[in-house]
């Protein structure tokens, strides 16, 4: 069945994409280091300390999440996954965006031919209704699709 | 957002479409938190996180270039974090050939773009670049773009300037055009703290355990702490510097914390006391037990629980002279007590350059060495966070270090024991 969520817009757009459901907070770097350094077509995560994703590959996915967590060096690591092609198709926040990761999806918005439709504030029901695999479908308003 | 004619100027392209591109991240930046005006820097200097010249991260330098290439006028010189590399730490051939044929291959290059864009000085890489002998001091109220987070927390927290947790690269962009967007942590509002912390230990509670526990509780909320001034008085005084910043490193890499207030010590808790504290605001007691509790919470990353460790770091964030001093005193009274002369275990310290430059004149240098440590003025960060590293068996009194790395956490007295062959790891 589906279910819809409605969020807030940070970077408008749509896009459509099974989930990669992360109930912890994300750590951008540990998730990212090894795949940018060696290349990984598939983007896997890399964060042995997220049960929930270590090892999926985060290419091309809908990423839930609650928010960010980790080093500051969180954004910089957004914008060059954007700068690589190397994002997912979309983010989908349960809780308001923190700092880093705001600057991260927004440095990569501005500044790289990546385009990534970012939805926050989805609240703690999303998180705990969506699962990874399900098609999430994201809306200019901030509408979030889960079936 | 209300900007000023000059803001607006500036996001209209009148200096130029990439001084334009970067006003305009930092107003969606803004905008996103609920940014309505953007307000000066203030500080006197900016510093930037990101001291490291990794080749996964190209597409950051390759904007830089764009910056410099487009003649971006840099409004405010900075200092950053340490540098990844230091032949002194101990490093087979393999890891110094994937260190710099591989990992590191962008440094020179971004060496460079540092200098041009204004790096203060190639003395200046430390992530305690608050320290005298570094001069990164913001006053009091100061408007900041920094990122380091445990940077932020100590000026934030200890000098009581104020700064946002930012990104990296946002750091340099508020530093070249002199504005950043106000909210969070730069309002009276968003100073004040959602959390009572008491503390409530039998002795004085270790500071980077105190940290994780406060930081893994109340993540990016700002903590009112009760109870620590028994342990390290009403002055800021150097010693209670050196535990304020190895305490926020800890806040703000094992939860997100971006300022505390100390009853009674840190600036504001000093002049505003408890009208800080929202009306709403938790409680949440720490005591012997729930420190007890935090560090078992903690997962052994190590291939082999039991392995011998191959290297130790101390100096995460870098240490202050009075540390370096304090260390020496204990690892000479150790060794005698043990009957020997060298540490156990290779040993890195880690500190700014300007402080191992003054350290080295002193007394207590030719005492270090002799007891087998390496001084260095690298981030430990940087030399674990890489496949061949992750393997080694490496201990730390650093819980930043621990969060981010395999290494695995001691306190003070457990790492003074093991490096002095009093207890076997």
């Amino acid at each position: 069945m589906a279910r819809t969520f409605q969020g807030r817009t940070v970077v408008p757009g749509r896009a459509q994409a099974p989930a990669l459901v992360s109930h912890e907070g994300f750590n951008t770097l540990a998730s990212y280091q090894m795949a940018l350094m060696f290349g990984d077509k598939k983007v896997k995560c890399g964060d042995q300390n997220n049960r929930d994703i270590y090892k999926q590959p985060m290419f091309g996915v809908a990423l839930c999440l609650p928010q960010t967590i980790g080093s500051t060096t969180g954004g910089m690591v957004f914008y060059t996954a954007g700068a690589m092609g190397k994002l997912p198709a979309c983010m989908c926040f349960s809780k308001p965006i923190d700092s880093l990761a705001a600057a991260g999806v927004i440095l990569a918005d501005v500044w790289t031919d990546s385009h990534m439709p970012v939805v926050d504030s989805l609240g703690d029901e999303f998180l705990e209704y969506v699962r990874t695999g399900m098609t999430v479908t994201v809306s200019e308003d901030g509408t979030v699709t889960v079936e | 957002m209300k900007l000023t004619p000059e803001q607006q100027a500036i996001l209209d392209g009148e200096r130029g479409e990439v001084p334009a591109k970067v006003m305009k991240t930092l107003v969606m930046y803004g905008e996103t938190f609920g940014a309505e005006t953007m307000v000066p820097v203030t500080g006197r200097l900016g510093h930037t996180v990101i001291s490291f010249g990794i080749n996964a991260m190209k597409p950051v330098y390759d904007l830089y270039d764009r910056l410099l290439e487009a003649g971006m006028e840099f409004r405010q010189p900075f200092t950053a974090d340490p540098l990844p590399l230091d032949r002194n730490v101990p490093s087979n051939l393999l890891q110094d050939l994937v260190f710099r044929q591989f990992m590191y291959k962008q440094q020179g290059r971004y060496e460079d773009q540092l200098r041009r864009m204004g790096m203060t000085s190639d003395r200046d890489f430390t992530c305690a670049c608050y320290f005298d002998q570094v001069g990164n001091i913001p006053e009091k109220g100061d408007v900041l773009s920094w990122a380091e987070s445990s940077a932020v927390s100590y000026a934030n927290s200890v000098l009581g300037a104020r700064c946002n947790r930012n990104s990296g690269i946002i750091d340099v962009f508020g530093s070249a055009v002199g504005y950043v967007p106000c909210f969070g942590l730069l309002t009276d509002e968003g100073r004040r703290a959602s959390w009572v912390v008491e503390v409530r230990t039998t002795r004085r509670p270790e500071a980077q355990l105190l940290g994780s526990a406060v930081g893994m509780k109340v993540m990016e909320d700002v903590p009112y702490i009760r109870g620590l001034d028994t342990w390290l008085g009403t002055e800021l005084n150097a010693d209670a510097r050196a535990y304020l910043k190895d305490f926020g490193a800890a806040a703000a890499s094992n939860g997100a914390v971006g300022l505390y207030h100390v009853e009674h010590l840190t600036p504001e808790a000093v002049e505003q006391g408890e009208g800080l504290i929202l009306p709403d605001a938790q409680v949440y007691v720490v005591d012997d037990a729930e420190l007890d509790r935090v560090r078992a919470s903690y997962p052994v990353m190590w291939k082999d629980p039991d392995a011998e460790p191959k290297l130790c770091f101390i100096g995460c964030p870098h240490l202050t002279m009075e540390q370096l001093a304090d260390w020496t005193k204990k690892l000479e009274q150790g060794l005698k007590e043990t009957g020997r002369e060298k540490v156990t275990v290779p040993t890195v310290f880690t500190t700014a350059p300007a402080v191992l430059e003054e350290f080295n004149r002193g007394p207590y240098s030719v005492r270090l060495r002799k007891t087998g440590v390496i001084l260095s003025y690298i981030c430990p960060l940087m030399y674990m966070n890489n496949p061949l590293s992750k393997k080694m068996p490496v201990i730390t009194n650093s819980n930043k270090l621990r969060t981010y790395t395999s290494a695995r956490y001691y306190t003070d007295g457990e790492v003074l024991d093991i490096l002095t062959g009093k207890e076997a790891k």
